[in-house]
């Protein structure tokens, strides 16, 4: 019986673990950009976890979307990367009473935070539900359309992402694209996502979004004040959130988000946790407040409450 | 004997206290702006929200234009000339015109007091009857402020979302629901 060695000297064998190998490298390298890609490509390619980019590969980041996302949209985009406001966490308050469900709310917030028009994403989800059921998950319904809201017997409960104290979102994120800042607000490093999409099924509210397709952003439409971790133009196979407006919010004095301001009934409140004086503070202090899904544990800084 | 000394050290204490008051009064004598004023005077309530100016229907304002040719007549009575749109759904059969608007002066409204306001303040107006959402308002709980979060803010009156004589806030069309998932499977 000859020996291994013996019988195949002669002839050049393919092992499996060779093959597997050649094939490993030709997929890697048709996963790099091609040669005559422009550098900003690879530089996209080898850039950093936001969190571990200093100042100054911040800089070369953020002119880079810049030029990027001005050319593509044919204004001058602006991306900042605007860091928490020190003794800030943010709170919002809805008031359950006031909301008619009008969806005001959910177009304004895609007009500012430049979500996908088609395939469609909405980071606001409007639930209809029975007055009689009161807040029942299970019979709530969000294609409701008639002529006119409210409907008798029915009450409204927007639900956007909640920026929970213990996100488990985060906790899911294989590669730590997610994290929560420290002004309360759970953000997106879209270029670090992998988009595996783990964090959308750990999330309790529906509040992540994925692009399945590229997203469809008409540049007349498109809003041009954008935050790197925010509403800055999103690419293909990423996750996507509410955000609290992180590009208004993070400034001294900074704006109220565009769902308070667009609310035509005043149901949607905003301020600083941290602040007494806050109209947050008054709402959770004087008003009857519940957090959605509370026996979660995931410590919700979005007060739903009855101001009468 | 401990008495005796208390009296003995009491002395220059006393001279020292003396000294230090005078000292003190004489440094706010030089210095009178250093002095915190007795009492804050704190700008009047009505002065404290920035409003923008009320929604009237164009035209009809100041009321005093057609009105100050007329003899007002303060006998409570169903209007048959003028003002005939103005349906009152708002406490009705309690309440009429003038039990708001001012007799005397057209451009005012007047408080219970008798205080006449101008309908830019027409939220204190308001807030004899809906004392919570009045306090709920100040603080912008109640109804919509704009701006800033951490700096200057916009109010709205009343008025703005509620029609004062017909004050139920009225129902919208709402905007088209999201697109269901089958619709986008092709």
């Amino acid at each position: 019986m000859p020996s291994e060695g013996t019988r195949d000297a002669h002839v050049h064998r393919m092992s499996r673990r060779k093959m597997m190998k050649g094939v490993a490298a030709v997929l890697g390298a048709m996963a790099l950009p091609a040669k005559d890609a422009p550098a900003s490509v690879w530089e996209s390619f080898f850039q950093k976890n936001f969190r571990e980019l200093s100042p100054e590969e911040l800089n070369g980041v953020l002119s880079r979307l810049q030029k990027e996302y001005s050319e593509k949209y044919k204004k001058a985009v602006t991306v900042r990367a605007t860091p928490p406001v020190e003794g800030v966490l943010y709170g919002y308050g809805l008031d359950l009473s006031r909301c008619i469900g009008c969806r005001r709310c959910v177009y304004a917030c895609v007009g500012e935070n430049n979500q996908s028009r088609d395939p469609q994403i909405h980071w606001i989800r409007v639930l209809q539900l029975n007055k009689e059921r009161g807040v029942d998950l299970e019979e709530a319904e969000h294609y409701y359309n008639p002529a006119k809201v409210p409907e008798k017997g029915h009450f409204y409960m927007p639900v956007q992402c909640q920026q929970c104290e213990y996100p488990p979102c985060v906790k899911v994120c294989p590669v730590q694209a997610t994290w929560k800042e420290r002004d309360g607000i759970t953000v997106v490093d879209y270029n670090w996502c992998i988009g595996c999409r783990y964090c959308m099924a750990a999330c309790p509210y529906g509040a992540r979004h994925f692009n399945w397709k590229k997203p469809a952003l008409p540049p007349a439409e498109m809003n041009p004040e954008t935050h790197y971790l925010g509403n800055r133009p999103r690419p293909v196979g990423v996750v996507e959130k509410c955000t609290f407006c992180v590009q208004r919010v993070r400034n001294t004095p900074g704006r109220y988000t565009a769902c308070v301001e667009v609310c035509p009934v005043g149901a949607r409140k905003f301020g600083n946790l941290l602040d007494p004086e806050s109209e947050i503070r008054y709402v959770i202090e004087n008003k009857r407040v519940f957090i959605l899904k509370e026996d979660l544990n995931t410590r919700p800084k979005f007060y739903y409450f009855y101001a009468t | 004997m401990n008495t005796e000394r208390m009296r003995r050290a009491s002395v220059p204490a006393a001279a020292a206290l003396l000294l230090f008051l005078a000292a003190g009064w004489a440094s706010a004598a030089e210095h009178p702006k250093a002095t915190p004023p007795a009492k804050k005077e704190r700008a009047p309530e009505h002065l404290q929200f920035a409003v923008p100016t009320p929604p009237f229907t164009p035209g009809i304002f100041p009321c005093s234009e057609c009105h100050k040719e007329m003899k007002p007549n303060p006998t409570r009575r169903e209007l048959k000339d003028e003002h005939t749109n103005i349906v009152l759904n708002h406490a009705q059969g309690q309440r009429w015109c003038l039990d708001c608007h001012d007799v005397s002066n057209r451009d005012k409204l007047h408080l219970v007091s008798g205080e006449k306001i101008g309908f830019e303040e027409s939220y204190r107006l308001c807030g004899q009857c809906h004392g919570d959402k009045y306090r709920d308002w100040k603080v912008g709980v109640h109804g919509k402020r704009t701006g800033m979060w951490n700096g200057e803010k916009q109010y709205l009156l009343c008025v703005h979302c509620h029609n004062p004589h017909d004050p139920g806030f009225k129902p919208l069309a709402p905007m088209p629901p999201p697109v269901r998932p089958e619709a986008v499977r092709k």
